[in-house]
C-alpha cells in the first residue's frame, strides 16, 4: 500500500501542471502582502478594504505580520485553494480513465477500493501541502513586511507569539480539513466521467454555487448544510476562549461531506464497468 | 453454439466461462451465453469481426466489466470477485496500450508495478529491465512514451504484461495498427511467451494473423461463440466437396444423389479451381444461364466416397465430364463461413 501511495504521490507532485498550481498558491500571499504594505505605509493605517471575516484581519495586519497568513488563507479559500484541490481531485480517476490507464491499473490488479483509497490519500496530501504553502509563504512575507510580536486576537486578548503560531498551525489544519472534504466531493465526481476537465469544472461550479447560495439571506436556513459554509470559521480559533462549538460544527460538516461523497465514490467505483 | 463439447472441465483450464452474458444498459446483447474453455498451455486464438463481443468478453474476464449473466474463472478463480487474488498471475493487453505520455517507458512500467501489492519492490528494476529487454525496448526505456512509435507503444504494453512470470497472458488485438514488420515481431514474441509454458489468449479479427501460432481457436459472431476447438478440429468442420463441371448438370446431380452424397447442388460454372483453360470462350457464369446454354457445375460433399468411383459412375451414366475436382475449404473460408461476410452491426 505504501509503495503504491508513494508512487502516486510522486506522480502527482511530479506533474508540471500541479507544480504550477502550487507555485501560484505561493505567489498569491506574497502579492497580497506587498499590496497591503504599499497601501498602508504607516503602521497605524487601516489597511485596504476587504469584507466579511477578512476585514477583521486587515485591521490587525498593520500591527502584526502574522495576520497576513489569515488574510491569505481567507482570500485564497474563495477560489484559488478550491481550484487547486478540484484540479487534482477531479483528475484523479477521470484522468486515468481518459488516458486508459485505469483499465491497466485494475488489471494489475490495484484493487478498486485500494486504488480509490490511494487516490483520496494523494488528494488530501496535495490539499494539505497547498494550504501549508499558503500559510508558510504568508508567514515569511508577513514577517518581512510588517512588525511581528505578541498576537492580539479577534476577541481583543493578546497572546504570545508562540501561542499565536500554534493557533496558526491549527487554522491551517482546519483549512486543510475543509479541502479534504472538497477532495472527497471531487473524487466522487471524478468516478462518474472519463473527462477530467468536466469533473474539475463540475467541482468548481459546486463550490461557486454553494458560496452564492450561502450569501443569499433568504436561503440562510440552508447555509449550515452547504459544503463551503464553515470554511472561514477558522477565525473561531483566534478568540479567547476558542469558539469550540462553531469549530466542531465545521469539522463535523467536513467529516459528513467526506463520508457521504467518499461512500458515493466507493459505491460507484466498485460497481461500475470500466469502459474506457 | 459450441461445436465441441466441453463436457467436463478439467482442472487444467486457464480460462473457463459458463453462460457468460453481457447485456448493456441500452438493451444490446454484447456477449450471449459464451462458454469458453481455454486449455492450460494452449495458444488460443479468440477470433471474430470487430463488434462481435471479443473485447467485452475480455473486459469481463479481467473484472473490468461485470457480467449480467453466467460466470467466468481465470486459473480456476472466479471473476470478478477473485480479481485481486488472481490477476497478478495474469498479464494483459486490453484494447490498445495506455500509458502516461509525459512519463518515460520505464517510469510507466514502474508505476504499474508499484500498484501490484504482491510484486517485490526490491526486484522491480531488474524485472522492468528484463521485460523491456524482451520486447526490445531497453534502449528506449528513458524516452518519454509520447515519443514512442505505434509499434513501440504496443510492445511496451506487452512488456507491462511481462513484468513478472505469468501463467496466463491475455492479449486483445496485439497487432492492431502495426505494420507487417511489427506484426511479425509480435507474433515471434507470442511464440516465445508460449514456449515458456505460459497460456496465451490472443484476440484478433484476422485469422491469418494468428493461424500460424494458435493451437486452439474460438470464433465469435454477434456475441456468440460459434466455434471452439483445436485448429485440426476447425479444419475438419470444412467438409471436402467434389465438383463436376459438365454441360449436363442435371444428369450429374442424379448420379451424385444416387451415390448417396450429401448437399448436392448445381451452380453456373465458376472460374474456380477447375476452370478450363478456354474458360473465356465459354459463356460461363452468365446470369441466368441454364444448362442448355453452356457448362455448369454440380457439387456435393465428398464424405467417405472415393472420388475415383464417383468419376467412373459419372462417365458410366453418360455424363460428359469436362472437369472434376475435390476441394477442401481454406481456414479463411471456414472462418468467413462462421462469422459471415460484411457487417454484422
Amino acid at each position: 500500500m505504501y509503495r503504491f501511495f508513494a508512487s502516486e504521490l510522486r506522480l502527482v507532485f511530479g506533474r508540471r501542471r500541479n507544480l504550477l498550481l502550487l507555485a501560484v498558491t505561493a505567489v498569491f500571499p506574497l502579492v497580497i502582502g506587498i499590496a497591503l504594505r504599499l497601501a498602508a505605509p504607516h503602521p497605524q493605517g487601516g489597511g485596504g478594504g476587504g469584507g466579511g471575516t477578512g476585514a477583521a484581519f486587515f485591521d490587525q495586519l498593520a500591527g502584526n505580520g502574522v495576520f497576513l497568513t489569515f488574510i491569505a488563507l481567507s482570500s485564497l479559500l474563495i477560489l484559488v485553494l478550491p481550484v487547486v484541490v478540484a484540479v487534482v481531485a477531479g483528475d484523479s480517476v477521470a484522468g486515468e480513465a481518459g488516458y486508459g490507464t485505469l483499465r491497466y491499473l485494475l488489471a494489475v490488479p490495484a484493487g478498486r477500493t485500494r486504488l480509490l483509497a490511494v487516490k483520496f490519500g494523494v488528494i488530501v496530501t496535495f490539499g494539505l501541502c497547498a494550504t501549508f504553502i499558503v500559510s508558510a509563504v504568508a508567514l515569511v512575507a508577513g514577517a518581512a513586511l510588517f512588525p511581528v510580536g505578541p498576537v492580539t486576537l479577534l476577541s481583543g486578548t493578546t497572546v504570545s507569539l508562540p501561542d499565536g503560531l500554534l493557533r496558526l498551525l491549527f487554522v491551517t489544519l482546519y483549512v486543510a480539513a475543509a479541502m479534504a472534504a472538497l477532495g472527497a466531493i471531487g473524487l466522487a465526481v471524478s468516478t462518474m466521467t472519463e473527462h477530467a476537465i468536466g469533473a474539475i469544472a463540475t467541482v468548481m461550479i459546486l463550490v461557486v454555487a454553494s458560496e452564492v447560495v450561502d450569501n443569499v439571506p433568504q436561503l440562510a436556513a440552508a447555509g449550515p448544510y452547504l459544503p463551503t459554509h464553515w470554511w472561514l470559521s477558522f477565525d473561531s480559533l483566534l478568540r479567547v476562549p476558542v469558539d469550540t462549538s462553531t469549530l466542531l460544527r465545521g469539522l463535523l460538516s467536513f467529516a459528513a461531506y467526506a463520508l457521504l461523497f467518499g461512500s458515493f465514490a466507493w459505491a460507484r467505483f466498485t460497481s461500475a464497468d470500466v469502459t474506457s | 453454439m459450441t461445436t465441441t463439447s466441453t463436457g467436463e472441465l478439467t482442472p487444467l483450464t486457464a480460462i473457463s466461462t459458463s453462460g457468460l452474458t453481457k447485456r448493456f444498459r441500452g438493451g444490446q446483447l454484447a456477449v450471449d451465453h459464451v462458454d469458453l474453455a481455454v486449455p492450460d498451455g494452449s495458444v488460443y486464438g479468440f477470433l471474430g469481426p470487430n463488434g462481435s463481443g471479443k473485447t467485452t468478453t475480455i473486459r469481463m474476464l479481467l473484472g473490468l466489466a461485470f457480467p449480467t449473466g453466467g460466470s467466468a474463472a481465470l486459473l480456476g478463480v472466479g471473476m470478478p470477485d477473485g480479481a485481486t487474488q488472481v490477476l497478478h498471475r495474469v498479464g494483459s493487453l486490453v484494447e490498445g496500450p495506455a500509458f502516461y505520455p509525459f512519463l518515460t517507458g520505464l517510469d510507466n512500467l514502474a508505476r504499474y508495478d508499484a500498484a501490484d501489492r504482491t510484486a517485490d519492490p526490491k526486484t522491480a528494476r531488474t524485472r522492468i529491465d528484463t521485460a523491456l529487454d524482451r520486447v526490445g525496448l531497453l534502449s528506449a526505456a528513458k524516452k518519454r512514451y509520447r515519443h514512442y512509435s505505434l509499434g513501440m507503444k504496443q510492445r511496451l504494453a506487452i512488456a507491462s504484461g511481462l513484468l513478472r512470470p505469468r501463467e496466463l497472458i491475455i492479449l486483445d488485438e496485439p497487432t492492431n495498427g502495426l505494420d507487417p514488420q511489427g506484426t511479425r515481431e509480435v507474433r515471434a514474441l507470442i511464440r516465445q511467451i508460449a514456449a515458456d509454458g505460459t497460456t496465451v489468449f490472443v484476440s484478433s479479427h484476422l485469422l491469418a494473423e494468428v493461424e500460424q501460432i494458435c493451437t486452439h481457436v474460438g470464433v465469435m459472431r454477434s456475441g456468440r461463440l460459434v466455434f471452439q476447438g483445436s485448429l485440426p478440429e476447425l479444419r475438419r468442420t470444412g467438409a471436402a466437396r467434389v465438383t463436376v463441371q459438365t454441360a449436363d448438370p442435371e444428369a450429374a446431380v442424379k448420379v451424385l444423389t444416387a451415390l448417396g452424397l450429401a448437399d448436392v447442388r448445381t451452380s453456373p460454372a465458376s472460374d474456380a479451381a477447375l476452370a478450363p483453360a478456354d474458360a473465356a470462350s465459354a459463356p460461363a457464369g452468365a446470369p441466368g444461364s441454364g444448362p442448355a446454354q453452356g457448362f455448369a457445375e454440380a457439387s456435393a460433399v465428398l464424405g467417405d466416397a472415393a472420388p475415383e468411383r464417383i468419376c467412373a459412375e459419372l462417365v458410366q451414366a453418360g455424363v460428359g465430364v469436362r472437369g472434376f475436382a475435390v476441394t477442401s475449404p481454406s481456414l479463411e473460408d471456414l472462418f468467413v463461413g462462421l462469422t459471415g461476410e460484411g457487417f454484422d452491426v
